[in-house]
């Protein structure tokens, strides 16, 4: 436990320095794929600069130097002239070259084909979350990927659905998730921090409302986190409040969509797997911080929160609501 | 002359007049501008706060979709279609379009469709799927409601009015053309008409396609775009945006062939390499059909074909530059007067270059996938469309709607007009730019404040309400002219082409003699100008005809036999359209 408020103070302070004003921002890359990205934007848009400046500036120059002067004589009656004409048909064909040659140099470093080493990581939209399956590590998570520094991560991505699209702006360009067919990115992380993310292919009606956050941590940070998502449920004191509310889990509809280690009729996989749900920071597909109060009010009425939950509102009595309460939350 | 009826609602009905036709054409499409430019209101204001709460989920999904889908098909499509209607057969010297029943049977259906589409707010229902409409979203799974029917059958009934108007005036630029007007001779505008057409009856099939298997897939349960059945979301992709694309061209063409009329004019100098914007523009027509896959590069087709489609997309910059280039040496050395027109036509320019320029940072596929569903693509397709499809249809508005209704707007409020509409649209659409890089994505209803771009909206939803106030100077403009305005006289600007040498408004036949044509600038050619014959005593105009709204209203019926799930209607509408047809054919109609 200590531990690892350790690594999450270590981590917030991270974001704090990295994530600057604008934490889903393209111009602040923290992974070589973003880097890629925003580096050969840079360079196409200093040559639009430039296009921009001349061409505006010779309009510009043109209606303010050729205004109508009373008495002025009759324009000339010019109807073209070829060698200005093939000037600039060929200057801006000349420009392109410049910005197609490392485009397509790019498109074949980026195709998201997984490096040697790499970390493997299932992503899989649905609507409104985004689910994380780590196949090595036997860890099933939700909207909060954790990743670590320096090491390749490989995503193999798809949809329980509708079309989604997996984009962390500091971390890795978009990639369209679509029923059928695994998409591939692959980045290296750089920086040590928390990043935003969400989906930006139109879903549906809480498509705004499907965020997500990667966490990037240190090695020994990342090992850390992925040990206690892999460790067996802590036990629960029989009579605890949280004792109690494992009880309700058990006989209500919670176990009809999601996965609950540690009661063993829970194995469904429609929502979110829950057996470590207590660790996360967020609830509701990245949008509410994961306390006491957000918590209580979703488990009640998920769709009075966010419009078109699929998570039906709860019929429980408050005993029942805050035993289920504590349960969720001691699930680390 | 026969006894066409020419006041009353009958007459307005039966109309089989070209320029009654665009008129009908104009305030159809301008109240549906105004529509989805409500809606823009409702969405900006939505979004000038974080954590935004006027508008539920559910309706600004609606709002967004109807907005994308009401500015494509019911607003800038048919203005455009309004200019082609009142402009062509004059700037042509012919009497009407070449089948001017068609012609009103396409204005019927497009209204038609057009209230059907939307009469799915009153059922609470209104599309809600983008104007893109992806499947599997769209699909019967996803979408159970009526709101996907509505926006399916709504398209495929605007798609026949678009076919329909697309053959006709194919066939009117090639077959009425005045004698010694050649295509090399033709008036721009005409000639962007008529490879606009060209595209329209190219790419309407393929969307009509794509809408027939979405159609099959929700009513009859077919599996075209099922994935667990094997079909495939992605192939949805592609035929709407080979369709898609080609259409972004259908609205800006038609634009670039105003403001190349307009420019000429006011800078008293013919338009600058004719034969080469001619060209560029077809082939922009050409090639704008191997692009539609850079509206997909973040699918992951590969990186073979993301760097073909690159590279095409690249390449139809090069006839878009040239045409700026000409556009601006048509100015150079010239005498340019800013009447309203001008003005407008020039900040087309200036405001489409930028499309151009952002348009080219998403060509390359790799930055795209930072670009894609962002605001920064918002900004960059108002530039193309707002900065350039409604600022040129503006212009050609001060410009040709003097003939039209033989009055001036008012120089003075269309001054204010300009430059409300001008800073208006630069605040609301320039922020986006920084909006989607610094991380905001599209279409969505909320946006949290941890996000910083907060103040940047609210700029942003001030802009658009500084263009709510320039179109409503327009709209006090539009009805202020009807009967204050300075009588305009057959020529108010000194135009070249055929239309100024009739009197404004043009009377029903619109030449007492067809003219020869013997130059591209028949009215400023001093060495071949205009000759006309004598007139004739008794030129004829088409009489009115009930067929046309007749066959169109079967349509809709058809189609609401699909959202009411009732198959009598069906044959119903059929019906009512085979009769329409049937009638009109046999109908007496001489011209």
């Amino acid at each position: 436990m200590s531990k690892n408020r350790y690594w999450l103070s270590l981590i917030a302070l991270g974001a704090l320095a990295c994530a600057g004003e604008y934490p889903q921002s393209t111009f602040h890359p923290t992974s070589d794929f973003a880097g890629q990205l925003n580096g050969l934007f840079r360079g196409i848009f200093w040559w639009a600069l430039g296009v921009f400046v001349v061409v505006e500036g010779i309009l510009l120059f043109a209606i303010l130097r050729f205004r109508r002067r009373d008495g002025g004589p009759e324009p000339r009656q010019v109807h073209g002239h070829t060698a200005l004409e093939i000037g600039w048909t060929v200057a801006p064909a000349l420009i392109l070259v410049f910005i197609a040659v490392p485009t397509i140099r790019t498109i074949f470093r980026s195709t998201g084909e997984p490096p040697a080493g790499a970390l493997h990581v299932e992503v899989i939209g649905h609507q409104w979350w985004w689910e994380f399956r780590y196949p090595e590590l036997g860890i099933t998570t939700a909207n909060e990927l954790w990743v670590p520094t320096g090491r390749p991560v490989a995503l193999a991505m798809t949809t329980a659905d509708v079309i989604h699209s997996f984009w962390v702006p500091k971390l890795a360009g978009k990639r369209d998730v679509i029923a059928g067919r695994v998409n591939r990115i692959a980045f290296t992380a750089d920086s040590v921090g928390e990043f935003l993310g969400q989906c930006a292919e139109y879903c549906g009606e809480s498509h705004a409302n499907m965020r997500l956050r990667v966490v990037v941590a240190p090695d020994s940070g990342f090992r850390a986190w992925a040990v206690r998502q892999g460790a067996a449920p802590a036990p629960l004191d029989s009579g605890s409040v949280a004792w109690q509310g494992r009880q309700v889990f058990a006989r209500s509809a919670c176990i009809g969509c999601h996965t609950m280690e540690d009661v063993p009729v829970a194995r469904a996989q429609i929502g979110p797997n829950l057996s470590h749900v207590g660790s996360r920071t967020t609830i509701g597909g990245g949008v509410f911080p994961n306390d006491t109060d957000h918590l209580r009010r979703w488990v009640a009425d998920a769709p009075a929160m966010k419009p078109g939950s699929l998570m039906p509102p709860m019929v429980l009595s408050d005993a029942d609501l805050d035993a289920i309460v504590a349960y969720l939350q001691s699930r680390q | 002359m026969s006894d066409v009826p020419s006041a009353g609602l009958t007459s307005w009905l039966t109309t089989t007049d070209h320029k009654r036709i665009g008129t009908l054409y104009f305030w159809t499409a301008f109240v549906f501008f105004l529509v989805g430019g409500l809606e823009a209101l409702i969405i900006r204001a939505q979004l000038a706060q974080p954590d935004g709460t006027l508008v539920s989920a559910e309706t600004y999904n609606q709002l967004f979709t109807m907005h994308g889908t009401t500015m494509v098909f019911l607003a800038l499509m048919p203005l455009s279609a309004a200019f082609f209607n009142w402009i062509i057969p004059l700037q042509i010297g012919a009497r009407d379009v070449a089948f001017p029943r068609l012609n009103a049977f396409s204005y019927w259906v497009f209204l038609l469709g057009g209230l059907f589409m939307n009469a799915s707010f009153l059922f609470g229902a209104a599309p809600d799927g983008g104007w893109f409409g992806y499947v599997n979203l769209t699909g019967r799974q996803y979408s159970p409601g009526l709101n996907i029917d509505f926006w399916v059958l709504g398209l495929q009934i605007l798609g026949i009015a678009s076919l329909a108007a697309g053959f006709n005036f194919i066939v009117t630029i090639l077959n009425l053309r005045a004698p010694g007007l050649t295509m090399m001779r033709l008036p721009v505008f005409s000639w962007m008409t008529l490879v606009t057409q060209f595209l329209v009856i190219t790419a309407f099939p393929v969307i009509t396609v794509a809408l027939v298997l979405l159609l099959f897939d929700r009513t009859f349960g077919t599996n075209f775009y099922v994935p667990a059945a094997g079909g495939d979301p992605v192939l949805w992709q592609h035929l709407f945006w080979i369709f898609g694309h080609p259409e972004v061209y259908i609205l800006i063409l038609p634009a670039m062939g105003i403001v190349s009329e307009v420019l000429p004019t006011f800078s008293r100098k013919p338009l600058f390499g004719y034969t080469v914007v001619v060209y560029s523009g077809v082939l922009i027509g050409f090639m704008g059909w191997g692009v539609w896959s850079h509206h997909m590069f973040s699918v992951g087709l590969g990186p073979i074909a993301d760097s073909f489609f690159a590279a095409a997309t690249m390449l139809i910059a090069i006839p878009t530059g040239v045409k700026i280039f000409n556009w601006i040496a048509t100015m150079w050395g010239g005498q340019i007067r800013f009447a309203t027109a001008m003005k407008f036509a020039v900040a087309f320019i200036s405001m489409f270059i930028i499309g151009g320029l952002s348009g080219v940072t998403h060509a390359s596929p790799p930055t795209d996938l930072q670009q894609t569903d962002t605001y920064y693509v918002v900004a960059h397709f108002h530039y193309v469309l707002f900065g350039g499809t409604v600022l040129g249809l503006f212009a050609g508005m001060y410009y040709w709607m003097p003939k039209i209704t033989g009055r001036l707007f008012s120089e003075r409020l269309g001054s204010w007009h300009f430059w409300l509409t001008f800073i208006g649209m630069n605040l609301t659409f320039f922020p986006m730019h920084f909006i989607g890089m610094l991380g905001m994505p599209r279409r969505i209803y909320t946006y949290g404040p941890e996000l910083g771009l907060s103040t940047m909206n609210l700029v942003s939803t001030i802009g658009a309400f500084t263009i709510g106030l320039g179109t409503l100077v327009f709209v006090y403009n539009l009805w202020r002219t009807r009967r204050h305005g300075e009588p305009a006289g057959p020529d108010p600007w000194g135009g070249a082409t055929l239309e100024w040498s009739i009197p404004s408004p043009p009377p029903p036949h619109n030449f007492d003699a067809i003219p020869t044509v013997g130059s591209r600038l028949p009215r400023w050619s001093t060495a071949h100008p205009v000759t006309t014959g004598m007139p004739e005593p008794h030129p004829r105009v088409p009489p009115g005809s009930w067929w046309p709204l007749v066959a169109a209203a079967g349509l809709p019926i058809m189609a609401t036999a699909v959202v009411a799930k009732m198959l009598i209607l069906a044959f119903a509408g059929a019906a009512v359209l085979v009769i329409g047809i049937y009638r009109w054919a046999y109908e007496p109609f001489e011209v």
